[in-house]
């Protein structure tokens, strides 16, 4: 990697829908603030600016898996430029809920091909510590089936044309997406999290984690008194 | 009289390397011409006068332009008011914009054998992002999905006609036109110069890679119409 050392770090969240991941980067927030570090949040396809264009073309089912990559593109662009970089110059700890992966995996089950993805995204910094939060797919499935009441259209993969069956089409769509999730693991190097665990017990695992690999002791806010 | 669409084996579409997921290229036979030039080459004046032909010649007309798309289009126009976005925002919120047409509206209309005349293409987007200093490699594969059209005509316009006919007709510069954004001067006449000149260079070298056509737009309507009609001519006997 040739990419220049910035003051900050990058961390990021990784997993199936119905993994966990947000809760536990949500704790990891609230910790890092609790302890006075200098913290940055940001969310998969939050952009303000492309958040309209993206809910219009889900709702109305415009996407194809091209322009379904591209908007995606475009709102971490936003967010990245805007956010991310900036942050991470100015010596923040960012915590990303997704990143580049999430492109990689679903987008290669979508039937773009991986060298497009690496380039469309070549602008993207590695994070410092990538956490996957890796899930048996029943186990994902549930979650999501007891927290909401229906399945969204594009997390389970309807456009996909699997299956008419939104449960099954979810099946088979997110076991694809982990597929790719397990065959990028070794190679971007990872950090496995069973996320079959108690919340308290990944929490701590993670934490552990950041605190071996980050010197939180150099993001805490100097306190003026 | 209507030509009777057919594919043949010398016709058959093809991107420019990576392929379109979900799309059957084999099943276009239509045909697919790109006129690009910059704003007031005479671009719009050209393809109204075309489409009347071709239809008259029996043939039947799909047009397809820059930020139309349903999905992203209305984002974009208020982006290009605000300018608050990052030069990659605005590239790949295009880009997004160019692949929403391509798949829902050309490529509908090469299948059902149409001839989409497109006002621009992917080199004006190209073009711009490169002026504004966007690495080449990440563009060309941004863009390695894009269908290689039958024929692309470059209106070349020498830039002081560009002005005068941009004055004639608007008695102001536009702000992108201009290129105001990327703070070349602030003089917008000078500024509309500097950016079309450095627009132009990147124009020439998009043509050399990609191989377009370059027709000679600072003569009248009606010869550049006669010289765009038979170059036509010869694609369309391929094609149909």
């Amino acid at each position: 990697m040739t990419e220049p050392v910035l003051p900050g770090k990058l961390i990021a969240v990784e997993g199936l829908d119905g993994s966990g991941k947000s809760t536990q980067i949500n704790l990891v927030h609230q910790w890092l603030s609790g302890l006075g570090c200098k913290v940055y949040f940001s969310e998969w396809n939050s952009s303000d600016i492309v958040k309209d264009a993206t809910r219009r073309g889900k709702k109305k089912q415009l996407l194809t898996p091209t322009t379904f990559s591209l908007i995606h593109a475009t709102d971490f662009a936003d967010r990245y430029e805007r956010h991310i970089l900036p942050m991470l110059k100015g010596g923040y700890i960012v915590l990303c809920d997704r990143y580049v992966y999430t492109a990689f995996a679903r987008d290669r089950v979508r039937g773009c091909s991986a060298p497009w993805l690496r380039k469309l995204y070549g602008f993207a910094r590695t994070p410092d510590i990538t956490f996957y939060f890796r899930v048996p797919l029943d186990v994902a499935l549930g979650r999501l089936i007891e927290g909401r009441t229906r399945l969204k259209y594009f997390e389970a993969g309807m456009d996909m044309g699997f299956s008419p069956n939104v449960q099954e089409s979810f099946r088979i769509f997110q076991g694809l997406v982990m597929e790719e999730y397990e065959r990028m693991a070794d190679e971007y190097g990872f950090t496995i999290v069973d996320a079959t665990l108690p919340i308290p017990d990944q929490q701590e695992y993670v934490r552990e984690q950041i605190q071996a690999r980050i010197e939180l002791q150099d993001f805490k806010q100097r306190m003026h008194t | 009289m209507s030509p009777m669409p057919k594919a043949s084996v010398n016709t058959v579409k093809r991107t420019y390397g990576e392929p379109l997921p979900n799309v059957d290229l084999t099943k276009l036979i239509g045909g697919l011409i790109v006129i690009e030039g910059p704003d007031s080459s005479g671009r719009s004046t050209q393809i109204r006068l075309l489409t009347q032909w071709l239809q008259q010649e029996g043939y039947a007309v799909a047009s397809s332009g820059l930020t139309r798309s349903l999905l992203v289009g209305e984002a974009l126009d208020q982006a290009k008011q605000g300018n608050i976005l990052s030069p990659r925002t605005m590239s790949l919120f295009y880009a997004t914009d160019f692949y929403d047409q391509l798949e829902n509206s050309i490529i509908p209309a090469l299948r059902a054998g149409y001839i989409v005349l497109a006002d621009r293409y992917i080199y004006t987007l190209m073009a711009r992002d490169l002026v504004r200093g966007a690495d080449r490699a990440w563009l060309e594969s941004l863009y390695s999905k894009a269908l290689v059209p039958d024929a692309v005509y470059l209106l070349n316009v020498s830039v002081k006609n560009l002005a005068e006919r941009t004055l004639a007709m608007h008695q102001c510069m536009d702000y992108w036109e201009s290129g105001m954004d990327l703070g070349l001067s602030r003089d917008w006449y000078d500024s509309f110069i500097r950016y079309q000149r450095r627009l132009h260079v990147e124009f020439m070298r998009l043509q050399k890679d990609y191989g377009f056509e370059v027709v000679n737009g600072n003569r009248g309507i009606k010869a550049i119409q006669k010289d765009l009609r038979q170059r036509i001519e010869k694609v369309l006997a391929q094609i149909f």
